[in-house]
């Protein structure tokens, strides 16, 4: 499927009805959406005939691509109800429903002790290495108590997939998270920078739009 | 959810550790659908060693779905395992019912084919 093609089918995906703000749910345009799955498949060959997961998938935006691209399985893990309806009724749909699979589940808590966020381990520890890609727009961690959260999500992305992970992550964390990746075994590439034009979907934003600058980010094992 | 999912989940209450009793999660009033997916035999190959083979038999018996009990050694020439495997793990999808753990007793939902895998608060 050709890039222009994907990102026209990418345009019909249902966005968030009611986005929750402490869930820091902001929709993957298609745009981006098709940029990713199409590099990741056409430059490195990470989605077709592979097990595919999407974490913190919303509402499927990255997962639908993903199966349209040829993954073989796609799983979309999310922690939100409403998130997840809008997933599904996208993947009827699109009819990928054949190759896209939906959980629930929150990937982090609130650690006993500090109330600072940890991965839910043994959640984690079993999906482990069951998944070729990994492929994720993660929350950034800018809401209260959520500090650490897109860390994570990175973390449990390099646990899952033994071949690629590609995640965007603000671009001020950009050092941090390559160094991270070391500490992981992974080796960590910028394939892009962007700029997140958030719109005004909150009561809070006094502007119109604010514009963040976003990595799009690959990481492979080193041992690969 | 398809089986190939539900091998790859656990009971996670806090204080429930118990590897044995933890995994796999039971089926309680499971609805089963099959729905037809295309046949990938790399795929199926490759992803073989990630299934916990002991607890997918053990779950397949539950729901008396057919699955040899062994591998075979050479998995990618024996089109009938193939097969089995790819209508077990891909085509039979849960769409109902819930999950529960043998250790504690926690129950995980399923509906409309998504697990539910949420926590209350103290038994995190």
């Amino acid at each position: 499927m050709k890039l222009k093609q994907l990102e026209g089918y990418l345009g019909e995906v249902a966005g968030f009805k009611d986005p929750k703000v402490q869930l820091e749910q902001y929709p993957t345009t298609a745009h981006l959406a098709a940029r990713v799955l199409y590099t990741a498949e056409t430059t490195y060959g990470d989605i077709e005939g592979r097990a595919v997961v999407d974490l913190g998938c919303g509402c499927g935006m990255l997962s639908v691509a993903a199966a349209m691209m040829g993954a073989s399985s796609v799983v979309g893990v999310d922690v939100d109800s409403d998130a997840l309806e809008i997933a599904q009724d996208n993947i009827d749909e699109f009819e990928v429903g054949e190759v896209v699979e939906l959980i629930q589940a929150n990937l982090c808590h609130a650690s006993a002790g500090n109330a600072s966020l940890a991965l839910d381990q043994p959640l984690v520890s079993r999906m482990t290495a069951k998944f070729d890609t990994a492929i994720l727009n993660p929350p950034f961690g800018t809401k209260p108590g959520n500090k650490g959260i897109d860390t994570l999500f990175l973390q449990a992305a390099c646990a899952m997939a033994t071949g690629a992970v590609y995640s965007l992550h603000k671009t001020s964390t950009r050092e941090f998270l390559i160094k991270k990746a070391e500490s992981w075994g992974f080796r960590c590439e910028v394939l892009a920078e962007l700029k997140f034009d958030v719109p005004m979907m909150y009561k809070f934003h006094r502007k119109k739009s604010v514009d963040i600058e976003v990595d799009l980010l690959r990481l492979e094992p080193n041992n690969k | 959810m398809r089986l190939i999912t539900h091998n790859m989940l656990t009971c996670h209450v806090k204080n429930c550790e118990d590897p044995d009793k933890q995994f796999p999660l039971r089926f309680k009033d499971a609805k089963l659908e099959q729905i037809e997916a295309e046949r990938n035999d790399e795929f199926l190959v490759r992803m073989l060693p990630r299934l916990d083979w002991a607890a997918l038999l053990i779950t397949a018996n539950e729901l008396n779905i057919a699955l040899p009990e062994k591998v075979p050694a050479q998995p990618e020439n024996d089109d009938a395992f193939l097969q089995a495997l790819h209508t077990a793990i891909l085509e039979t999808h849960v769409q109902e019912g819930s999950m529960v753990c043998n250790g504690c007793g926690h129950e995980y939902k399923i509906t409309k084919g998504i697990p539910n895998m949420l926590l209350a608060e103290h038994e995190i």
